[in-house]
Order: C-alpha cells, then structure tokens, then sequence
C-alpha cells in the first residue's frame, strides 16, 4: 500500500502510543494508537464527543494525558522544538476580536518569528485580501474562521492540526478550503484535519474514523468503502458502528485472529504497518 | 522568553485596548471620579485630608487588578491563550506582556487620579508630589501584578472574580483605613506588615504629612517592587501550558 511507501523514509509525521486522557473525571481516550504519514491530508471524522478535539489538543501540547506517548516529526508531542513546526486551528476562531485581521497576524507572526512576508501571502492564501484591515470582530463566522486559518498557515508548518476548519462555511468556500489544504499537502506538509460532516471525508488521502475515543478505522477512503461494502463515508461509518466489533474484522473472520490479518486488515492496517512498537499491541484500541 | 516576544505581546494588548475607546476612558477616569466623590462626602469635614492619600492607592490598585485578570482571563476564553501556548511563546513573555501594557496604562492612570485629587480635589500634600506619584504608580503595577497572578491560578471568570475579595479585600481592610494600623490586635498587625497595600498606604500618608525622609519612601518602593516581581514570576511559573 501507499503509506508504506511514504511512511518508510523519514517516519510517519505523527505517532500516537497507548494514549490515556480523562478530561473532567471522563475517559476520553482509552489506550488510543495511531499513525499519521507524512505530506498526507487525515481527516479525522467522528460524533460530537469521540475526542477528537482531545487528540488534537495532545498532538500539539497543550492537553494534560495521563499516560502514553505521541511524537511529532520524531520529538515528542509539545517539545519547544515543534512550536513552530506545528500550528494549530482551534475549533472555534481563535483571533483577537479587537484587533484587525493585518494586526492578528501581525502579532502571530512576531511570536513564530516568521518573516515579516508571510502576511501577505496568508491574507492572500485565504482570500481575506478585502477584509484585511477590517477588526477581526466585525467579520462574518467564516471569515474569522479564515484569519485562524491565515494565522496557522503563518511560517510554513511541516504539521497543521485543523479541528473543524470548514464547520460553518458555505460550500464554494469549503470547496476553495480543501483545494487549499490539497496545495499545501502537495508543498510536503501534513494535514489533520478534524470534521463531523462524513462527506468531506472523501477529500481526504486517509481517514481515521474515531467512536467514543477509540479508533474504528486508520484507511484510504476506497479502503473503509471496500471493507464496509458501501459507496457513501457516511454509510460506511454507521456500518462500522453497527458491527460494533473493536477490532473490526470482516464477519468471517474471527475478530481475534491473526491470521486473518493480512488479508482483512483494510481497516486499522495502518498502525500496525508503521509504528513498529505497537506490534500486537495495536489491539489497544478497544 | 524573548525581548521581541514580550514586547509584542504588550504592544499588541495595547493595541486592542486602543480599539476600545470606552475602556480606556472608564480605566483613566473612573478611580479619579471615586477619589472625587470621597471628597465630596466628606467636604465639610476635614477627613478627606486624612484619608484622601489612601484613596488615591486604593482605587487604581483596585481597578487595575479587576481590568488585568478579566483581560487575561479573556484570553483563555477565547481560545487565542491556547493558540499562543502552542506556538513558541513563552509563559512569562505573556505575563510580562501584559504587565507592560497595563503598566503602561497604569502610568496615565495615576498621573490623572493624583492630579485631580491635588488640584481638582484640593488634597494637600505637603513631601513630593513626585513621590506621591512614584509610588501610586508603584501600586497600580502593584494591581496588575496581583491580576496577572489571580488569572494565572484561576480557571473561569467566577473564580477570578472570587478571587478579587481573597487577594484585595483583606489587604484593604488591614492597611491601615478602617483603624491605623497599630491599633490592630498584634497578629493583624504582624500580617498587616507583609501586605504591600500596607507599604502603600504608609508611604502615601507619609508623603501627605512629610513625616518621612525620601529614604523611607523609596524603601517602600522597592518592597512594593519586590511583590510585583514575585507575583509575576509566581504568575509565569503556576500558568500551564498544558490544560486538563
């Protein structure tokens, strides 16, 4: 497969461990473990309430875990090293209100110690060219979501954690969005991009399909249709529900045998193929 | 932590401060209109002259705590602190950031509530009007450290604002005001001597009178110094990057 190719020369971009979070006394995640590759788009696609939210917030360090392990770009998740390599779309807009969009970015921009240059460039990358000495406060939903954007795409990160980029956004919008997130992927950069809307996933290179924090799915997008039998991401992800089954083996086979791997393992094949210190261990996504 | 860093940051609280017309004015004007209106209830009496230089602490260092810890609370709420945090920022380029600023502010602030009280108020000060002014500014940073502090440690806006009657109102009512401060029952007392309102006070009421030398004014000073700079490092080291 494709990720084998891609992940083997410099690693994969993201490697989750036997991740633990409880977040206000609730198990988040539960023994979570996954694998991103490099210059890939992932989405992220799950319920309200999965975690995804958490797992973004751990990848790039500002979420408390309780146990296990996440390295980024080859550190681990947070190190000071990553700031700057790794930026972050929070869920809702996170730009000062009070500020014009020149002047949120402005400021960003001096924290990364990006060059003064990349203003322009992410203004005009997200299209807020008309609105860019508009306060940040008076745009519309959208468009503060796109001075988030501009500010996350400041400096070139390696790695753009998106939760939620397009939640909100009218569809030529959303469109202009993925075509942008296509261009960066194809520039080298991973993308993990979070959504809850199940068709934008087939604008995704792999799909992690996450249910009340545990991973139903680490594939391509042909692949989860394959293995679920169906032609519509939203389809296969109920179906992957209703098996109910942790570890998702097709109906023959029987969910704990080995086996059987080889030739079922579409779904969650990934983990196993490239991070090798989750061998079978990898079962701890139940 | 980076010069370039902290100097943006405060720049660019500045900045958003400057968007906010009514705030700058509620934050310069409103602890001169409460010095005013203490005068005014005291106008036939001679009081004022009294407790007019403790006035003159009380409602910048007031003010100026409540504006800095809902400021940075804001920003935790907006999501922008946990953008910032996974950027490379470091926790006491954004608590001294902040400081800057407010301390900037803080600057016109007092120059304007000591002004009025002087000249609009008629408060007589008999030792330097400078003084008077170095240390009302002293303990309006004095304010903004304290905030910075109490939003380090708080999580939501109800616990910074529970936090306003933990950290201000005993320094309020055992500086000296309500009772001078060695009629206090000997314990109060000993405390009372740690609090820097009480450093303020004194030092103001001595400038008023001129019953000290400059010497004990600036050693006043340095303590309240000491406590701005302890309450920021304590602010920068308890802020957490990572959030449960």
């Amino acid at each position: 497969m494709m990720n084998n190719a891609d992940a083997a020369p410099s690693g994969p971009a993201i490697v989750v461990h036997d991740l633990h979070v409880k977040r206000a006394k609730t198990r988040v995640l539960q023994g979570l473990s996954l694998a991103v590759p490099r210059g890939l788009i992932v989405g992220l696609l799950g319920p309200s309430g999965s975690g995804k939210t958490t797992l973004m917030r751990s990848i790039v360090g500002v979420q408390v875990v309780q146990s296990g392990t996440i390295e980024v770009l080859g550190r681990p998740a947070g190190s000071p090293a990553l700031r700057r390599r790794v930026a972050y779309y929070t869920q809702q807009a996170s730009v000062y209100d009070d500020l014009t969009v020149r002047q949120n970015l402005t400021y960003f921009r001096r924290v990364l110690g990006a060059p003064a240059s990349d203003i322009d460039r992410v203004i005009e990358r997200t299209d807020l060219g008309s609105v860019a000495d508009r306060l940040a406060g008076s745009l519309s939903g959208g468009q503060r979501g796109r001075v988030s954007l501009a500010a996350a795409l400041l400096g070139n990160p390696e790695v753009l954690v998106l939760d939620e980029p397009t939640v909100g956004l009218d569809p030529v919008l959303r469109v202009e969005l993925w075509q942008l997130f296509h261009e960066l992927a194809a520039d080298g950069a991973t993308l993990l991009v979070s959504s809850h809307v199940m068709d934008e996933a087939k604008r995704c290179d792999r799909l992690l399909l996450m249910r009340d924090g545990e991973l139903l799915a680490d594939d391509t997008v042909a692949g989860v249709l394959a293995f679920t039998g169906t032609d519509d991401v939203e389809d296969a992800f109920l179906r992957l529900i209703d098996r109910g089954e942790p570890d998702l083996q097709p109906h023959d086979a029987s969910p704990h045998d080995e086996s059987s791997h080889d030739e079922s393992a579409h779904v969650a094949k990934h983990v196993r193929t490239t991070d090798p210190d989750s061998g079978p261990g990898s079962e701890a996504r139940r | 932590m980076t010069l370039v860093r902290t100097f943006s940051t405060a720049g660019r609280v500045l900045t958003q401060i400057r968007h906010d017309e009514r705030t700058i004015g509620l934050l310069l004007v409103v602890p001169s209109l409460l010095i005013g209106l203490v005068a005014w209830i005291f106008v036939d009496t001679d009081v004022f002259q009294t407790i007019g230089p403790a006035m003159i602490a009380l409602f910048p260092f007031i003010v100026m705590f409540l504006v800095t810890s809902i400021a940075t609370l804001r920003e935790r709420r907006s999501g922008t602190l946990e953008r910032l945090f996974s950027m490379p920022l470091g926790k006491g380029d954004f608590i001294l950031g902040y400081a800057l600023a407010f301390g900037f502010l803080a600057i016109f602030q007092t120059a304007i509530a000591v002004s009025f009280a002087v000249f609009v108020c008629g408060l007589e000060i008999e030792g330097s009007i400078w003084l008077l002014f170095a240390v009302t500014v002293a303990d309006a940073l004095l304010g903004t450290a304290l905030g910075l502090l109490a939003s380090a440690f708080a999580r939501t806006e109800f616990q910074v604002v529970q936090f306003m009657p933990l950290l201000v109102f005993p320094q309020v009512l055992l500086c000296g005001i309500f009772i001078p401060r060695d009629q206090l029952p000997e314990v109060l007392e000993a405390i009372s001597d740690w609090l820097p309102l009480s450093y303020a006070i004194d030092a103001l009421t001595a400038v008023a009178n001129d019953s000290e030398d400059a010497a004990w004014i600036w050693a006043r000073i340095l303590a309240i110094g000491a406590w701005i700079v302890g309450s920021i490092v304590v602010g920068s080291i308890t802020l957490r990057r990572r959030t449960p």
